[in-house]
């Protein structure tokens, strides 16, 4: 037992000094200090000179968002502990703090630091930062900024770390390439071993040639995008011209990285506990990686191929020691369609027989219409509460699902709520996009059809009253290395447009429209994430100048401002002949240099095109679907022989056994 | 329609723990603690008594908790469990299953009655960054007034009220960088918190220390109010 208010700071013992003793007597004047203290039930603090023999690699790991968003990030807590494992290796996390911290930090010079060891993140090797949404690009320049690195990679030093950028976004990493050392696309797993392998050797060899030279290596050897290395070229009407390698041996086109077998890989092992509140609570198991749906809208499916399944003993397994370790009551089986696994419906029953009689539930996100049955559903609430059940049809009319290839029918979804309701559920809540190519005010009203035929069928096979129905809208923001790629975004104005229409005739339903809730937000952020998305190079500059003006913290509409992204895209980009319109409700041809051509998702681009005229073709009323390769035969995506990859299915035909009592 | 669920079983034991809040874990909130607590027992595979309803919640009652950012060596709560168990195992098992820093102290099992009426008092340290001459003339002047009315916000907005009453002990101790006050405060309506004392001390003689002050309480339990003390309440 220690004394009384003696730290149990079990901090760094050797290297750079911990900001704590710093900030602590500030913290009591922030809101939920907690968030910055660290201690977490499975953190972990390492020596900084850790290696046993040569040099210790050390990583700084940031989810560019506040503590209560990214601690729970699934990415992050894998690399961290990937990372550690490792006897030569440090990884510590770091989070964005909030502008209350960020003055103190500011008015005392205490510097971006990493909540395990509070050491100062310019002390790092790596600067690793996952962007799962291009909303955080201004919280990375605020991190860097508050770490004393400069934020332009051109102006660094070898006294600064290696700033990488991994997540969904860096597949188009060109608007963030001015402050960026380096970007890697796919699975983090090994590559980031392999980086660290090559940090190693070459603080091995007393870093011979700077941190250009390490660039060069990651770059030549390991397939990381280095942007410093290539130069754009812009033609007269704004568009790329090409994007070209500037010194020799640098590949003409960057590959991602893509793990195979996550068996081997059964992480997060230690899953973080917080003290303080997050956005999720739970145990979340990824029980495959990777869809081949072929939804057109989704970044996610087309750039995470292919399906490789977790096996049910790998999932059982991983679920025992998550809880156990962890404490968390509800556990999560994560992943893009997660009905869709092969063998689903035994490791439902085999989970929800292990755990009953125990406060331990099972919740399965992201569930198709057409893959839900009613034994699955059972299975999953027969330890909980039946409180909602989410579908996601996306699209309000049948053509509009044809467009994104979503094959849904009205006769599925009507079908399965009414299983839903009869069986106990009250509340059904359906997810659409509005902004989806060729979409009509037509197709957005008929998203109140179907919600009224929903609440209709629902009354009519519980017999009560009581049953509501929550319609949930996004705005639609193409992605790229999807189909969708070329299509023009719908401004704001429409979006809001469409968006009050629909509202309106829902509120007008005397019968209906108290049983249906509805939630959308305006098309204003969904032009900026448009912006961010499928932006070039000359994009930093505006992103620049938000932060400076004092952008942070876009993903939160307390904190976002339009008006600031628009004066600062007219800015920024006065005198390049595009602009923020230009970026994102223009369709682009067949022949355009897209930003992101040069980095590899592994699609082949003209069966992206081809998709592309599918869904136009399906726009008129023409009959082509793309089925799902799990099932079906190959369609030819191009990613499987490109990266020299395969689907990895079940079923393996095992049974999950009851745990013997300890 | 769906069963009602089956009512839980009555408790067969109580247990009353005192646990701390140390160090950097002491800006846990007693919300943060709270959840933290309720993984913890499943991660030591605690018997907890349920609640019934359609929603169970394991039987925890928390008592007299500590301000967010104040370090404490005697805060207490009490679980109810499903099956009797020995005391010293669950203390070692929460230890484990806690993070270091919220620090399980003494597991007892509990005589019956309620908890909160036995937390009659706290016995709390306050270092300060005060000059240590200008911070005992402080507490002599706060000590020799009848009353020492402070404003403080609250959930139902400014209230204004005494703070002098509530103190059974005050006295000022050197230290090496500053000055430390040792008071001993009596738990009542309003409850008077010891930077409302501080505030006290602020409005009789203008005592400003610089910075945060660390607040730790040492003991909370019975009050004797002849000696000022505060005892034990897993004894009584």
């Amino acid at each position: 037992m220690s004394a009384p208010a003696s730290a149990p700071e079990s901090g760094p013992e050797s290297g750079p000094e911990s900001v704590f003793p710093r900030l602590e007597p500030r913290l009591p004047s922030v809101s939920k200090p907690i968030q910055y203290v660290g201690g977490e039930l499975n953190s972990t603090v390492k020596d900084w000179d850790c290696a046993t023999d040569g040099p210790t690699v050390r990583w700084a790991l940031m989810y560019p968002d506040a503590y209560e968003v990214g601690l729970p990030n699934q990415g992050v807590q894998i690399l961290y502990e990937v990372l550690n494992e490792r006897d030569w290796i440090v990884a510590e996390r770091t989070y964005s703090v909030w502008p209350d911290l960020e003055k103190v930090m500011r008015e005392e010079a205490i510097p971006q630091f990493t909540v395990d060891g509070h050491r100062p993140i310019r002390a790092f090797d790596v600067f690793g930062l996952s962007f799962s949404t291009e909303l955080g690009y201004t919280n990375m320049l605020n991190a860097l900024d508050l770490a004393g690195i400069p934020i332009h990679a051109a102006d660094r030093t070898d006294d600064d770390p290696i700033v990488i950028a991994g997540g969904h976004a860096a597949f188009n990493p060109e608007p963030i390439a001015d402050f960026l050392d380096a970007a890697v696309l796919g699975d983090g797993e090994e590559v980031v071993l392999a980086i660290s392998e090559v940090v190693r050797d070459w603080k091995v060899e007393d870093c011979p040639g700077g941190r250009d030279e390490l660039l060069r290596r990651l770059a030549v050897s390991g397939n990381i995008y280095v942007p410093r290395f290539y130069d754009v070229a812009y033609a007269a009407d704004g568009t790329i011209e090409a994007v070209v390698p500037n010194r020799p041996g640098i590949p003409f086109r960057v590959r991602k990285h893509t793990l195979m077998d996550l068996d081997a890989w059964p992480y997060p092992a230690k899953p973080l506990v917080p003290l303080a509140e997050t956005v999720h609570e739970r145990f979340s198991v990824e029980i495959f990686r990777g869809c081949t749906r072929g939804c057109r809208f989704c970044q996610a499916g087309m750039i995470t191929r292919p399906v490789r399944e977790r096996s049910i003993e790998t999932i059982g397994d991983m679920v025992e020691n998550g809880i156990r370790r962890s404490g968390f009551e509800e556990v999560g089986l994560l992943s893009l369609s997660s009905a869709d696994h092969t063998e689903i419906g035994d490791v439902a029953k085999g989970l929800a027989d292990r755990y009953d009689g125990s406060n331990v539930s099972l919740s399965l996100p992201s569930t198709r219409v057409d893959a839900f049955n009613i034994t699955l559903a059972n299975e999953f609430s027969r330890n909980g509460r039946r409180s909602g059940l989410t579908f996601a049809p996306e699209g309000g009319s049948e053509r509009m699902r044809k467009v994104i290839n979503k094959m849904v029918t009205e006769e599925d979804l009507i079908r399965t709520v009414a299983a839903a309701y009869s069986h106990g559920w009250r509340q059904v809540k359906l997810y659409f996009m509005c902004g989806l190519p060729t979409e009509t005010d037509d197709d957005v009203l008929a998203i109140a059809e179907l919600a009224k035929k929903v609440i209709a069928k629902g009354r009519e096979v519980s017999g009560r009253n009581d049953i509501r129905c929550t319609v949930s809208i996004g705005g639609f923001v193409p992605k790229p290395h999807t189909p969708f790629q070329w299509a023009a975004q719908l401004d704001h104005e429409t979006t809001d447009e469409r968006l009050k229409k629909l509202r309106d005739t829902v509120r007008e339903d005397k019968r209906f429209g108290r049983a249906i809730g509805f939630r959308y937000h305006d098309g204003k952020p969904g032009i900026i994430e448009g912006l961010l998305s499928r932006g070039d190079r000359r994009v930093g500059r505006v992103i620049e100048e938000v932060w400076r003006d004092g952008g942070r913290f876009d993903g939160w509409s307390e904190h976002f401002s339009y008006d600031r992204w628009v004066g600062s895209s007219e800015k920024a980009l006065a005198g390049t002949g595009v602009d923020l319109a230009w970026f994102t409700t223009r369709e682009r041809d067949y022949d355009e240099v897209l930003p992101w051509d040069h980095l590899d998702s592994g699609l082949d681009k003209d069966w992206l095109w081809a998709d592309w005229e599918d869904a136009l073709a399906a726009a008129d009323g023409a009959d082509v679907e793309v089925e799902d390769c799990r099932w079906t035969p190959c369609y030819d995506c191009g990613v499987c022989p490109e990266m020299g990859t395969e689907i990895q299915i079940g079923p393996t035909g095992q049974r999950l056994l009851p745990l013997s009592v300890v | 329609m769906r069963d009602q669920p089956e009512q839980q079983a009555p408790p067969v034991q109580r247990l009353r723990i005192r646990y701390a809040k140390r160090g950097r874990l002491r800006f846990t909130s007693h919300r943060d603690f709270s959840r933290a607590f309720e993984r913890a027992i499943f991660r030591a595979r605690v018997p907890m008594a349920y609640s019934s309803g359609f929603n169970p919640h394991p039987r925890i009652s928390y008592a007299g908790a500590a301000p967010t950012g104040a370090a404490s060596e005697a805060e207490y709560l009490e679980i109810a469990l499903a099956e009797v168990v020995d005391p010293a195992v669950i203390r070692t098992r929460l230890e484990e299953a806690l993070p270091d820093g919220l620090d399980v102290i003494d597991v007892v099992q509990s005589p019956g009655g309620a908890l909160a009426d036995l937390l009659q008092g706290s016995h709390w340290l306050i270092d300060l960054d005060a000059d240590p001459a200008t911070t005992h003339d402080a507490v002599a002047a706060f000590l020799a007034a009848d009353a020492v009315s402070v404003e403080r916000m609250t959930k139902k907005g400014l209230r204004e009220f005494d703070c002098r009453a509530a103190v059974v002990a005050l006295s000022a101790v050197d230290r090496p960088a500053g000055a430390r006050l040792d008071l001993v405060l009596r738990h009542g309506v309003p409850a008077v918190r010891p930077d409302d004392v501080l505030s006290g001390l602020a409005s009789v003689a203008g005592l400003d220390p610089a910075g945060a002050p660390l607040l730790t309480r040492l003991a909370q339990g019975p009050l004797d109010e002849s000696t000022g003390t505060v005892g034990d309440p897993l004894s009584s």
